[in-house]
């Protein structure tokens, strides 16, 4: 029993890996999305260039391909990262090109009409941008963050590839060690699931709290 | 007419969206102070040219002056270049609107809705802009609503906040698009006295566009009946709605009493 324990602890310290690159990967995922999704609809074609490059390269390669870059090419050209930089960039990069369309999305939905009341008000375009149109924009972008958050969850697991001791790695640990199979992958199981759980549960409640005096409903 | 300068100079200007020429060579010119009404059928450009007047549509041709300036060309070294947006930026200081579907920002509670704009673009302060935001929303009789969210108000209470919201920049001139035509017709009246009492009090310049036509003969100094982006007939309320005329003003006149609107 006191064994178990002790690789129940090990399969712990993997989680806290994975949760460690979700949450720097969705941060640096995040920052790209507004960074491409709000310069796909830039005025000027160099930006708007730059960001469907970006996007379409991302999106359109394995995110398997992307962290063998990061880790084992990379160094080839002087930039050596750690597992943990390598994973980070990876995941941060490859979900943030499919979440910047989610960006790009939520600005086109905003109706015309609140961006001729900014020309009407006078406001200038990143005046309105950032509080006219980004504020109603982001209520429309969280349901399929949510969804991209935990999509980079479960892409953590890729990095066991590059000897990253996060959930996955770890059980193969555990396997290894005990002969058992059945044990450890039902652990992970299980804690994949608690986490993106607690993602939606997040990423939900965050909605309700934004959609508050939208509705007409007393705030 | 006074010896003053017309406030608005509009100077053959045509517009087109698409194959449909909307305005086509239009000019005409509006006097400090006035009160406007642009009446006559869809589609023949009155609203066209309200939108033109606030930049939320470019024109094709012609030249527009505001208060003695270009609105769409910068003079330099005599002559005309197209503005640039810091220019648009300038002149847009000058106007206002008010939308026939309110606009109203919905993430905003009413007092935000008004203050926005004044802070952001003059950088008032925070207490100056809500002292005088709570006494235009006084005047529109939205004052007790200040900490409403949009989405609480009827359509003639957004219209009223959106009205205190163009009013809170102070522009010279004020632009009306249909403001009541989104409205219940219980709505309409509250909408409209707000109107008459703002028409009254201030000596903006106003132009309305509208459907009411009992309205813009009580409202405006001028009538001006608009067909197919021409002037046909322009003139005071009582010439144009008592003794049209031009054959399709009387036409159209009657129609819209055939339809159950007064005069």
């Amino acid at each position: 029993m006191t064994q178990w324990s002790g690789y129940f602890g090990l399969i712990l310290q993997g989680a806290l890996v994975t949760i460690e690159l979700t949450l720097m990967g969705s941060v640096l995922a995040l920052f790209m999305a507004f960074v491409a999704g709000m310069g796909r609809l830039s005025r000027f074609f160099v930006l708007r260039a730059l960001a469907t490059a970006y996007i379409e390269f991302f999106r359109g390669t394995s995110i398997f391909v992307q962290l063998f870059w990061a880790y084992f090419v990379l160094p080839f050209i002087g930039i050596s990262l750690t597992p943990l930089q390598a994973g980070v960039l990876a995941l941060g990069l490859n979900v943030g090109a499919y979440a910047a369309e989610v960006v790009r999305g939520a600005i086109q939905s905003i109706g015309r009409e609140q961006y001729e009341a900014c020309t009407a008000l006078n406001l200038g375009r990143w005046q309105g941008m950032r509080h006219i149109i980004l504020p109603q924009a982001l209520l429309v972008m969280l349901p399929t963050f949510g969804n991209n958050a935990i999509e980079l969850l479960k892409a953590t697991a890729v990095v066991s590839l590059i000897s990253l001791a996060d959930l996955t790695f770890q059980a193969q640990v555990v396997r290894a060690q005990t002969g058992n199979t059945m044990v450890p992958f039902a652990t992970i199981l299980v804690i994949y699931f608690i986490l993106a759980l607690l993602i939606s549960w997040g990423v939900r409640s965050l909605e309700r709290r934004m959609a508050r005096g939208l509705d007409g409903v007393r705030v | 007419m006074s010896a003053s300068a017309p406030i608005i100079k509009i100077d053959g200007i045509s517009k087109s969206f698409g194959n449909f020429k909307v305005l086509d060579g239009l000019s005409m010119q509006v006097m400090p102070g006035e009160k406007l009404a642009l009446i006559g059928p869809s589609g023949s450009g009155k609203t066209t040219i309200l939108r033109i007047l606030m930049t939320l549509e470019r024109i094709d041709g012609g030249h527009i002056q505001i208060d003695g300036e270009q609105l769409y060309h910068i003079e330099r070294n005599g002559q005309l270049l197209p503005a640039d947006e810091r220019h648009l930026t300038r002149m847009r200081q000058k106007i206002g609107m008010v939308f026939q579907l309110f606009n109203l920002f919905p993430h905003k509670c009413v007092m935000d809705n008004v203050t926005l704009a004044p802070m952001l673009t003059k950088g008032t302060p925070r207490a100056t802009a809500e002292k005088r935001a709570m006494e235009l929303l006084e005047m529109v009789g939205m004052a007790d609503k200040a900490k409403n969210m949009p989405a609480q108000l009827s359509g003639g209470q957004k219209q009223r906040v959106a009205i205190a919201r163009a009013l809170a920049l102070s522009p010279k001139i004020m632009l009306f698009d249909e403001v009541t035509s989104a409205l219940d017709p219980e709505l309409v009246e509250e909408v409209m006295n707000v109107m008459r009492k703002l028409a009254a009090e201030t000596d903006m310049t106003m132009l309305l566009v509208t459907h009411e036509m009992g309205f813009a003969h009580d409202f405006a100094d001028r009538v001006l009946f608009f067909d197919r982006g021409k002037i046909v007939e322009e003139g005071k309320p009582d010439e144009i709605f008592r003794h049209p005329k031009q054959e399709r003003t009387q036409g159209f006149l009657k129609k819209i009493i055939a339809a159950g609107h007064r005069v």
